[in-house]
């Protein structure tokens, strides 16, 4: 559970998105495309879920790309090289299913298209003819590039300021792609619970399956407490064991956001402490 | 009909203390209460109580060297059958079990032995003299699997690592304990009960292996390549039912499971201190009416809570839980809204929940369970105010690990098919505790797993191992 190495793949003044490299064997061996890990960095932490990225058996390790957004996120993200996890446990939901579909989008935004990388690996190795679609707020935050790139036939950008390929959203450009060739199989998007939405929503006329990966808030993430249950198809389901892949048609985005804020004032208090601890921190260096 | 009264008065922390925080509401004997206790025993020539017992301790003996003051010795004694004597003398039913078949319950007041049991527990641990097995049998290279250190997975492993096998436990989450840490709530439990009992099975050579998820971190099949003889499946009922009513999904309801682990394994009642947050609203709702109902309901008072009221469909009469924490529960102020049943949940504009539809019931004949069952009067819907709700109408099987073994037979309600010897259809594959009857009690997760170890081992001795 050691993290081996440390990469900072991008930074703004508000936000940074972070690269761990975990010493992990069993997990290691074992994680396919689409699967997560769940850990927790000190023992009085918060389990979270994390999609794993990357793993190498020979090197025994895992990947993780995380935006430090959150609480816990931050926190992971003080961590450096030769610091330990206090827990790591996995691989834990259903790995995407992979084959030759024919032609496939794979659409990210923001911190999912680090989510998006091993899937767009997996199937572009089964065959698939791989169009991308990456997209960020701005053109510092977008991430993996040139690793997406080099798994896809076609790469598309969109930032929201225009900063880096097109001004606007991956949806403007999914639907200009739709409108010119509807010939796609499959479309894989991982992002913003909003930008799923549209996603599923622009994919929708054309009856693409669309597969979104969910991160609903977590626990035990082995079907033991419910917590993370979202609506699918108009039937209850749990993201950790069900998922953590749905189907964009049918899942009820607009209550995951809703449940995503469940602890959203709880959140405020621990972000103040952390500031408060940094605070403290910088006055000790002095 | 009216419920009696648990049998005498065991000292509890104020009242004013119990409603806010989570520590331990039952003081147990101090040392003259105990000796005082103990010597009420008549030591019976043919004893009735160790029929009572699950787990088969010797109950008069152990009394009988409490009545010597051989602390110490009465500790060997229970360990010598039961492996969680400070988890048992707490959490057991014991007056449906042991005291119920002392000769003195005849005359109302049957010896309170869950109370002894804990106090030889407690005294073990106070005095730090962790008593070790002296004759542990010569280590067989013979490796067993145990899945899930809850209390079916812990005495089983201590039962065969006692008879010479390496034994390696396995557990998904952070901590050992199972239920007996994620379910169970501190002011029932102290974790540090908990923590210490199972460091004394570790201590005995059960090597630990938290985070490991077998059936995903490994499967059975790896394990059994990697050299493992024989495998014991003890990981609960694990999943959560819900009640299946609209507004389920919304902000505000929990499972109890969910509940219970925010509060007991994350700490979620130290939040801030502790990371993971557990909230309450003002006013509570609590479905079901058993202890683990109850568990809920007290935690929400103790988070906080303004009114917590239990909703149960039946009558007091019918509750699962023990009287004793009904009794507590009543004490602390927690409401029973009896013969009622949820149809819906509520919404305000935010999508929080703000109440829940009900229908009254009345008591008709009695259903499988034994229990009269609850019929709906026509035109009796009304409904509770409550922000927060806490489903806690019991457990089902977790099919992730089971899903991966293959041959594995399971009932038509998923829960594992086992025979007499609690061996499954795969011959190698045993299993015990409430992923084979079900959702019960603890006690009963020991019994099964001290059979099934009994068994294991007759298993590896027969197959040469």
């Amino acid at each position: 559970m050691k993290i081996l190495t440390k990469e900072i793949l991008a930074q703004t003044s508000d936000t940074r998105i972070t690269k761990i490299e975990i010493e992990a064997p069993l997990i290691a061996k074992k994680v396919q495309a689409g699967q997560f890990v769940l850990l927790m960095v000190t023992e009085k932490g918060e389990r979270i879920p994390l999609t794993v990225v990357g793993n190498d058996p020979q090197r025994e390790s895992i990947t993780l790309i995380f935006q430090e957004v959150g609480y816990s996120t931050k926190i992971l993200g003080t961590l450096n090289i030769e610091d330990s996890l206090y827990a790591l446990v996995g691989p834990l939901g259903h790995p995407t299913p992979i084959k030759n579909y024919g032609r496939i989008l794979v659409i990210g935004g923001g911190v999912g298209i680090a989510e998006i990388l091993p899937v767009a690996k997996a199937l572009k190795e089964a065959g698939n003819v791989v169009y991308s679609i990456l997209g960020a707020r701005t053109k510092e935050l977008l991430i993996l590039k040139n690793e997406i790139k080099s798994y896809s036939d076609n790469l598309y950008i969109a930032t929201d300021d225009g900063s880096l390929g097109q001004k606007g959203f991956v949806s403007n450009i999914l639907e200009k792609i739709l409108k010119e060739d509807k010939d796609f199989q499959l479309v894989y998007c991982v992002g913003p619970v909003p930008m799923m939405k549209v996603v599923s929503n622009v994919t929708r006329p054309y009856k693409i399956k669309t597969l979104v990966c969910l991160n609903a808030i977590m626990l035990d993430a082995t079907g033991m407490c419910g917590g993370c249950r979202l609506i699918e198809g108009g039937k209850v389901k749990f993201c950790c064991v069900d998922g953590p892949e749905f189907n964009g048609h049918e899942v009820d985005f607009d209550e995951l956001m809703h449940r995503q804020g469940r602890f959203i004032n709880e959140e405020k208090v621990s972000l103040r402490k952390l500031k408060h601890k940094c605070k403290l921190d910088s006055g000790k260096k002095k | 009909m009216k419920r009696k009264k648990p049998e005498g008065q065991i000292t509890k922390i104020p009242l004013k203390q119990r409603r806010r925080t989570f520590t331990e509401v039952s003081r147990g004997f101090s040392l003259p209460e105990a000796l005082k206790e103990a010597c009420r025993c008549l030591q019976c020539k043919e004893p009735m109580c160790k029929a009572g017992c699950p787990a088969g301790i010797d109950i008069k003996e152990f009394i009988r060297l409490i009545q010597e003051k051989n602390y110490m010795g009465a500790v060997k004694k229970i360990k010598e059958t039961n492996n969680l004597p400070g988890v048992c003398g707490r959490v057991c039913p014991q007056e449906e079990q042991c005291q119920l078949y002392c000769i003195l319950k005849n005359k109302g007041n049957a010896i309170k032995i869950g109370y002894l049991e804990r106090f030889v527990a407690d005294w073990e641990l106070e005095h730090a003299v962790q008593y070790r097995v002296a004759h542990i049998q010569q280590q067989k290279p013979t490796k067993v699997a145990v899945i899930g250190s809850g209390p079916a997975g812990l005495t089983c492993a201590a039962d065969l690592v006692q008879e010479g096998f390496e034994v390696h436990l396995f557990e998904a989450l952070h901590k050992p304990g199972g239920v007996l840490v994620y379910g169970i709530p501190e002011f029932r439990l102290p974790k540090h009960i908990v923590n210490e009992e199972v460091d004394y099975i570790e201590s005995l050579g059960v090597a630990v292996h938290k985070n490991f998820l077998v059936g995903r971190t490994k499967t059975i099949d790896e394990l059994k390549n990697e050299g493992f003889k024989a495998f014991f499946i003890g990981v609960g009922a694990g999943a959560p039912k819900f009640l299946g009513i609209p507004g389920e999904i919304l902000n505000g309801v929990y499972s109890a499971n969910e509940f219970l682990t925010r509060v007991n394994l994350m700490k979620g009642y130290r939040f801030p201190e502790y990371d993971t947050p557990v909230t309450v609203g003002k006013i509570v709702g609590v479905f079901g009416g058993g202890n683990v109902a109850f568990d809920c309901a007290r935690s929400a008072l103790r988070l906080g809570a303004a009114k917590v009221c239990m909703i149960y469909r039946r009558t007091e009469t019918e509750m699962p839980a023990r009287d004793e924490e009904i009794e507590n529960a009543k004490e602390e102020g927690i409401k029973l809204r009896l013969l009622v049943s949820p149809k819906e949940f509520i919404a305000d504009k935010k999508g929080n929940i703000k109440g829940v539809r009900c229908i009254k019931n009345k008591l008709g004949e009695p259903d499988s369970s034994g229990r009269r069952s609850p019929v709906p009067i026509q035109g009796s819907k009304f409904t509770i105010k409550i922000d927060t709700a806490i489903v806690a109408i019991g457990t089902m099987a977790n099919p992730l690990l089971l899903q991966t073994i293959p041959g594995l037979e399971l009932t038509s309600k998923g829960y594992i098919n086992v025979n007499d010897n609690y061996q499954t259809s795969v011959p190698d594959i045993f299993a015990g505790g409430d992923i084979v009857s079900g959702s019960a009690t603890v006690i009963s997760a020991i019994q099964q797993a001290k059979l099934a170890a009994k068994s294991i081992k007759d298993y590896l001795s027969a197959s040469g191992a």
